[in-house]
Formats: structure tokens, sequence, C-alpha cells
């Protein structure tokens, strides 16, 4: 690992990774690479998780594309330096904030989106000029040699390289000196990557998870609420998906009407028998399936399924699953569920839902559906998350413009758009002078005369006038 | 204090940010308006504890630290409100009826460790960025400076919300028992040993790290046409070496590359601006204290780097002061040059051309900024192209410092995050993206059951290809999409 760092390195340092040619000519690659392998690509989704066609396009395909496009156009705003202005105390000078890369980044991607996730962040390291080492989740095995086999064929590979592999690897690398390590995945091992990340002092982004709560008001319009709500929850991923809806907040006195709402809107989109949907992702491994059921199958918590239940553990699929009311420190409320099942908490009054989000991990989305202006501030202003979407689930990660990332236990540091050129950049101040103006006086350096103090005085305190009178030696004590 | 002790004070500060207390415009003015007035009202206690601590003159404790406080304050308290406001953000049609914003939101609780070099300074300005985002906080400054500490720890809560902002004192056992707590951020200011350690501890609650460091510091210094900017350059270089605490500074400048021609030429200004600006010990910091005192002492020992002194060398144990010295071309193995320097020695590296010195900070680890003193073009272009530093500066030293419009903070080795202005803002906000949709738009195609025509009105749109998407929907177009995938 140590010579394929370094042999990154000695390429970097040729310069060759600064130019904008160089930079839109990997994107074009990228741009190719989906293009001409999307039949391998969705192949490779569909053996790690099969994952429907259409969400497979939707989520992971096209979204790649538009963010490389988009990087694409903007790319040349992106790389000019930025001029801001200088301020009296460093009077006749001019100021730009230069973005520079960092280096060699190392980006290791989660399961879930195993070709998203992988992409997203390699075109903001592309962007930003940085040379790269990425390493796709192992949970995702043909993801990952779809990217060990074919990415090489569209990139240049003195810059840009993959690694596969487990633990072992992952482990080997996180000893190497990064200059950045951009990590998707879980807490815990979240937590792993900082601490390698500390003894080279590398910054790290950290994308993880959390319990993405949904608040539901009354008042909505109920068929279009729950539609987007599900599409949300199980046309992620089947649920396994970072900003999937984990858990609903509704009143007690809603609560039933919702659960018919969600019962008649699961059956619209997965038939009588869900099990046997194709448009339903499989849980991606038996680790995960046991982890799943071990959520229905604790004590008291049967009772509660209102909805679902159903699992087949030969082909590690799991019906959609809506329980109501289990207790709050039962371990499907306690971690991040990341699968098909939806606990309904019921509060008397909605507000009392923004404590009970507050008294957990901060969390990477919060959601809320309901037309009441108060309410929708109020929930803007106490909960506080990577991102907040009102009536509507999950699609603010299709946006270029808004930063994404998470805040807490759910992370650090945001991307897409600009925000991922910007995670893999150093954004350089060069502060330039001239030396026409030096004031005869001297007065930055000692011996410090009482003139000379005055003098000082005004300038840093920023006033013209003052400065003005007190270098014609027309001032007061 | 033990642990329970600060584990409760902690707890307190949580308590009252969970009670929103610290968010509203109103508190956050309140409080930078009563730092300011700690500012102006203890100036001379202010000054008193930079000379008891550093030996600073009065001058360089207001312009470094006091003054410069004042600056962060009075911009802050001009720009409060807009930091505050969210920033509406654009969107492509297909979001609509979409409207987005950014809205900044305060972390929590953050920890704030500064050092002992600017020790009321950079105490104070990460907490004004903490303050004016709206967190509580707790600051730990450096027991290295101990009479600015405990200035610190008596004057703070008696001018700021004790119950939000705290000030605790301590060494390393303090600082140790600190980073076993949970916090929302911690902002440390110092060397990159205790930054690991720093980060380490942070990693196991996956609290963010900023982290302002140090690292040798480089100034080149070009041959300059006209006689008045060179006197003008050489008086601003020996500012930027000893006029700041005597060297010990992160920006301060560490060492000078200059074309072996005019070495001597530069050595003889030197001295000359030395005599005329800092013969008096009185107007200059001294060393902090006793074992950093010896460290520099050491760092002479060598008898290559002692043969190398071409002015100075002679130090004051008593008064802790050691006289600005210059090398000339210590050997670049010696410890000197390879670790920050941090004092009054200035060595003087001489290069066959002065464009070698691209290459030669390049095979060093990034520092902190790098200084040009050159109006060649083509040099200055290469300097910001080739190499990589927190910051560039031409032509002058140290002044980066009180540009509020330009971020301050390091990269690699000389650290990680940036403040100052409404960087400081941002270091300790949440960036929190909110959308809202209404319910007016629905699309059907959005939902399964999925079918090839749902597949080819999702490509259209995720296209942006409008045109098709309608005549799709209107049943005009064929939906003509064939794949080895297929699922219905």
């Amino acid at each position: 690992m140590e010579t394929l760092v370094n042999d990154l390195r000695r390429s970097f340092q040729t310069g060759k990774t600064m130019p904008y040619e160089w930079r839109v000519a990997q994107m074009e690659g990228i741009l190719r690479l989906m293009n001409e392998r999307e039949k391998e690509i969705m192949e490779a989704l569909w053996t790690d998780l099969a994952k429907p066609r259409t969400e497979a396009y939707l989520h992971e395909i096209s979204l790649s594309k538009a963010g490389c496009k988009f990087a694409l156009k903007e790319l040349k705003n992106w790389m000019k330096p930025e001029k801001v202005p200088s301020l009296i105390a460093t009077f006749s000078s001019t100021a730009q904030i230069v973005p520079e890369p960092l280096g060699v980044v190392l980006v290791i991607s989660a399961w879930n989106y195993p070709f998203a996730l992988t992409i997203d962040p390699l075109i903001g390291a592309v962007a930003a000029g940085n040379a790269m080492v990425l390493k796709p989740s192992e949970v995702a095995p043909s993801t990952s040699a779809f990217f060990a086999k074919f990415l090489p064929q569209y990139v240049d590979t003195s810059c840009i390289q993959v690694v596969e592999g487990g633990v072992t690897e992952t482990t080997e690398l996180l000893e190497q000196k990064w200059d950045k390590i951009f990590y998707t995945g879980s807490g815990r091992v979240g937590r792993i990557v900082m601490a390698a990340a500390a003894k080279h002092l590398t910054p790290v982004a950290l994308e993880l998870g959390g319990k993405c709560p949904v608040v539901f008001d009354s008042d909505v319009n109920l068929k279009v609420a729950v539609k987007r709500m599900a599409i949300g929850k199980w046309g992620c991923n089947n649920g396994q998906a970072c900003i999937a809806p984990d858990y609903i907040i509704t009143t007690k006195s809603f609560a039933p009407k919702l659960v018919d709402a969600l019962k008649e809107t699961l059956k619209e989109f997965y038939g009588e028998n869900p099990l046997e949907s194709a448009d339903l992702s499989r849980i991606v491994s038996s680790n995960h399936f046991r982890r799943l059921t071990d959520f229905l199958d604790e004590e008291n918590i049967p009772e509660k399924i209102v909805h679902g239940g159903g699992r087949d553990e030969k082909h590690l699929k799991i019906a959609p699953t809506v329980l109501l009311d289990v207790p709050h420190d039962s371990l499907i409320m306690k971690d991040e569920i990341f699968g098909p099942l939806l606990p309904i908490i019921t509060v008397e009054k909605l507000e009392d839902s923004f404590d009970l989000i507050n008294s957990r991990p901060k969390p990477l989305a919060a959601y809320l559906f309901s037309k009441n202006k108060r309410l929708e501030e109020k929930f803007v202003q106490k909960v506080s998350a990577g991102g907040i979407l009102i009536n509507d689930v999950a699609l603010h990660v299709a946006n270029p413009h808004l930063p994404f990332g998470g805040v807490g236990e759910s992370g650090t540091g945001a991307y897409h758009g600009k925000f991922s050129f910007d995670a893999f950049s150093h954004k350089k101040a060069v502060l330039s002078r001239g030396y026409a103006t030096e004031m005869r006086i001297r007065a930055r350096y000692p011996p410090y005369t009482h003139h000379k103090q005055i003098i000082l005085r005004r300038v840093i305190d920023g006033s013209f006038i003052a400065l003005f009178l007190g270098l014609f030696g027309l001032h007061r004590d | 204090m033990g642990v329970l002790g600060l584990e409760s004070v902690v707890a307190e500060a949580r308590t009252v940010f969970e009670s929103g207390k610290t968010r509203s415009f109103e508190w956050r003015k309140s409080q930078l308006e009563a730092l300011l007035r700690l500012l102006q009202e203890k100036e001379d206690e202010m000054c008193k504890v930079l000379k008891q601590d550093l030996g600073k003159h009065r001058v360089e404790a207001y312009r470094d630290e006091v003054g410069a406080l004042k600056k962060t304050l009075d911009n802050a308290l001009l720009n409060l409100k807009k930091w505050m406001s969210p920033e509406p953000v654009s969107l492509p049609l297909i979001a609509f009826p979409t409207v987005a914003e950014i809205v900044s939101e305060p972390l929590g609780v953050v920890l704030v460790f500064s050092s002992w070099n600017f020790p009321l300074g950079i105490a104070l300005e990460p907490l004004i960025g903490a303050i004016a985002s709206g967190n509580a906080a707790v600051l730990k400054p450096s027991e290295l400076a101990p009479a600015t500490s405990a200035l610190l720890a008596s004057e703070v809560p008696k001018y700021l919300d004790f119950e939000a902002i705290k000030v605790i004192q301590g060494g390393p056992q303090v600082a140790e028992q600190l980073l076993e707590l949970k916090w929302d951020k911690i902002f440390f200011t110092g060397s990159a040993r205790v930054g690991r350690i720093v980060m380490t501890a942070a990693a196991k609650h996956l609290t963010p790290v900023t982290l302002e460091l140090g690292g040798k510091c480089p100034a080149i210094f070009d041959s300059l046409k006209s006689a008045r900017d060179k006197k003008v350059a050489v008086e601003r270089l020996a500012g930027g070496k000893w006029g700041s605490c005597l060297g010990q500074a992160c920006i301060g400048i560490d060492y000078l590359l200059v074309e072996e021609k005019y070495a001597a030429t530069l050595v003889e200004l030197l001295k000359g601006v030395i005599k005329k600006f800092f013969s008096n010990s009185e107007h200059l910091a001294r060393i902090v204290n006793k074992q950093h005192f010896q460290r520099l002492c050491d760092l002479l020992q060598d008898r290559s780097v002692a043969a190398s002194i071409v002015h100075g060398g002679s130090v004051n144990p008593e008064k802790l002061f050691i006289e600005p010295t210059i090398l000339l071309d210590p050997p670049l193995d010696a410890e000197i040059m390879t670790e920050e320097i941090f004092g009054p020695l200035l060595p003087i590296i001489t290069l066959k051309k002065i464009e070698d010195s691209v290459e030669f900070i390049r095979a060093r680890p990034k520092p902190l900024v790098i200084y040009g003193f050159t109006n060649d073009e083509k040099l200055r272009k290469r300097i910001v192209e080739e190499t990589s530093s927190g910051c560039i500066l031409f032509n002058d030293a140290l002044i980066q410092y009180v540009c509020d419009t330009i971020p301050f903070g390091g990269v690699g080795q000389s650290g990680f995050g940036q403040y100052h202005g409404k960087f400081s803002f941002d270091n300790f906000s949440n960036r929190k993206p909110v959308a809202r949709r209404s319910f007016i738009l629905e699309l059907s195609f959005r939902y399964p059951p999925w079918n090839a025509k749902k597949f080819q009105l999702i490509r259209h749109i995720c296209r942006f290809d409008y045109f098709s998407f309608v005549l799709c929907l209107l049943g005009l177009k064929r939906h003509n999409y064939r794949s080895s995938v297929e699922v219905w």
C-alpha cells in the first residue's frame, strides 16, 4: 500500500492533476463509463442488492451522471480564485482565495448505493485536482469488482486507483498518510477512520447515518404525503439508505388514519405479496437480515406489528413492516434500522416530537409533513439535523445546490455540487501588498514612541479620519 | 477541580444551550458587546498580564491582541445579523415547486484550547466565533501563560453569561479530562503533537475538530530594484520575525531564502534594522519560560550551527531573553532547520537562484504561511501554483492575521479548519439545508409498480429533457429502452 500511495504522490507532485484539461478529461471519462457500461452497472447492482432497475437507474446512475455533468459545467467557475476585499488595517493590499487540491485522498464508500457513493466523491476529488484511491465496499462485491475492472479503462490510472478488499485492506490503507479521507458508512467505523487519520493530522469527512425521523401532522394531503414517505422509505433500497425515514412520530389521534393510508399505499406499490415484488431490493447480507429480524423478534415487539412482518430468509427478503407504539427503549428504536421496518411513535401533541428527536443523536435528515407554517418554522428552528425537508423525503440528495452531510453522530463535512469540490480543496488565502504606502513614521516598529502608539491605535481601530489626523500630528490625547 | 467537578460545569453549559438561550440574536449581541466592554475596561490589566507572561510591550500587546480583538468584535457585531440569516439557494426547474435555503445553526457546546504565545488573542478569537454562532463554550487557556489565564478566568464570568461561557484553568491533566467528555466541536491551537492527541480523543465521540498548528514558515527574499522598496521589505521582514512575541508566533517568519549573491547585503540591511528598531529589549517580548529558553539555546549548541551565526547569539537566562540572531546557511539537517524554531533565531538559507525556493519549500511539510518579498510576477505565480500553505502573503508579514475577509488556517501538517471573520462563524455552525415542497404538483411516475413507461419518463426528466417528457406523458413518444436486465 505504501508503494501505491508513494506512486500516487509522485504523480500528484508532477502537477499533472492541476490543469483544467486533466480534470475535465477524467470527468468525461467517468461520464463515458456510465454511458457505455450502464448494462454492467445495473447487473452489478442487481447482483449485489437485487435493486429494481428503475431505482438503480434513478438513484445511482442518473444522479451520478447529473452530478458529473454539473461539475463539468461549473468547474471553470469553481477553479477561479475569489477576490475579496481587504480592510484598512491592511490598507493597500489585494486579497483573494485560491482553491488548490489537498493532494492524495482516500475515498471509502458504502454498500447500499455502492455505485453512486463511490462516483460522487470521486467526481469531487477529481474536480478539485487530487490524486486518489477508491476503496469500494466489499459488502457489494460485484460493484466493487466493476470499479476495479472498468474504471481504469476510463481514467488516468497514474492518479486514480481502485483498491478492493475488506477489513484488512482498509486497515492497511488507513495506516498510510493521506491528505484527506472521505468515508461513507457507520458511526462505529467512522470513529476508527478518524482515529487513524489523527495520527497523520489528516482531515476527514464522515458521511454517517442516524435515525431519520418523520413528523407527520394530521393537516396534510394524506394520500400524497404517505406516498412520498413510502417511496422514500421502501423505494430507497428497501429502507437501507442513510436518508430513508427511520421512524415516524405522529399524534395518538392521527395514528390509525396514518396506518390505514400506509397499508393502502404499500398494497398499491408492492401488491398483495410484497416478498415477491420485483420492485423491492433485498437485504444485502444474511448478517443484516438477522440484525433486522432480531428487531422484530425482540420481546413485546411482535404484537406491535400492524402491517407486514413477512420474511424470506432464503432470498434475504423482508416485507415492508409497520409497527405502532414500540417502547422507546426497544432495540428497533435504539439503533439505526436501515431496513424495511417502520415504527410509528405516538405523542399527545406534535410539538412533543421536537424534544423526542433532540433527545437522540442528531440524524442525517429530519422530515416534517405539515401545512402548518408555524409548526414548520419551529421544526426548522428546533431540530438539528444534517438536512431538513418539509413535505417530502430524501429528495434533497438530488440537488447539487444543497450541501449534503451530517452533524454530530451523523457525521461531519458536506458534499454534492460545489460542496464536493470544496470538500477536497484547500482554500488558500493570497494577500498582496505594495511598498508604496509605508508610513514614514514607521508606527509598526519599536521603539514605540507615544506618537507611534496613537497612529497604531487609529489604524487598528479602523477609523480613517482619526488616522488621517493622527498622521499629521493633529490629535488629542 | 476533579473530573466530576468538570463534568458538572460542562453539563451546566449543555443545559443552558438546550434551553435555547444562546440562539437568539439578542443574546449573541449582548455577549459580544460585553466582551468589547471587557477589552475596553480591562485594557490596562490585559497589557499588564501580557507583560508578565511574555514581556510584551504595551504597544505589541495592544496591536497584536487587544486591538485586534476589538476589530474582530466590531466586525462581528456589524455583520452578525447578516451571518445569521438563511442563505437562499437556487434550484433547477425540475425541483419546482421547491424552495430551499441554508440555515446556520450552532453546533452546541464547544471546547476551545488556546496557546500561550498570544494567550489573550488566541483564546478569545475562537470564542468570538463560537458566541456569534450561538454556541455555549468552554475555554481552557494555556497554563504556560498563567497571568493571562487567571485574568480570563476571573473577568470573563463577570462580563459574560457565566452559565453558558466557562473558563477552566489547568494543565495537561485538566485538558485530558476535558477531552474525555463529549463536545460538539473542539477548536485547538497549539503543537502538532498535542493536536494528534486532541483529534484522537475527539474521534471517540465523532467530534469535529479544527487544528491550528504551526510549521516552519519561510520568507522568500527576492532582489528588489528600488532601494526604498528594499528598505521597507527588510523592515517588514524584521518585524515579521522579531516584532511579534520575539519570533514565538505560528505565523512568524521561521527562516529566509535568498539568492547567495544578495545574502551579504541582506545581512547588513537586517543588522541595520535590528539596531534601529530592536536594540532596546524592553520593546521586545521575552521567551515564555525556561523550558523553551533551553530548547532555543540547545538549537545553537550544534557546533556548525553556532559557527553560522553572523549576528547576535547572546542569551540572558535571568531575563529569559535571546537577542535577535541571524545565522547564515546552518546545516539543513540540524534541528534548527528541521523543527519549527519559535524564537528569535533567523536562519538565512542561500540558493543559487531564487526560483529554487519553490522546490525547497515543496520538499518540506506545508507551512501555515509562505511569505514572498518579490514583485516578480513569474515568481509569484510559481509560488501560488506550485507550493501549498495555509496562506501566502506577498511583500509583508503577519498582517494576514488582522484581515477578516480571508480565511486563517493551515493545511497538511499546519492543521485544518479556518477562522477569522465569517469563517469563525461558519467554523462553529452547522449549515443545515432546508427544502420545502408543497403538495400541489404530484408526479405519479415517481412511484412503483415500475413499468417501462414510467422508467422512460424518469429517464427524460433526469436528462432535463422536458420536451420528450411531455411527449411521452401524452403517449406521443415510444418507450424503446431495452436492457438485458429485464425485470418486468
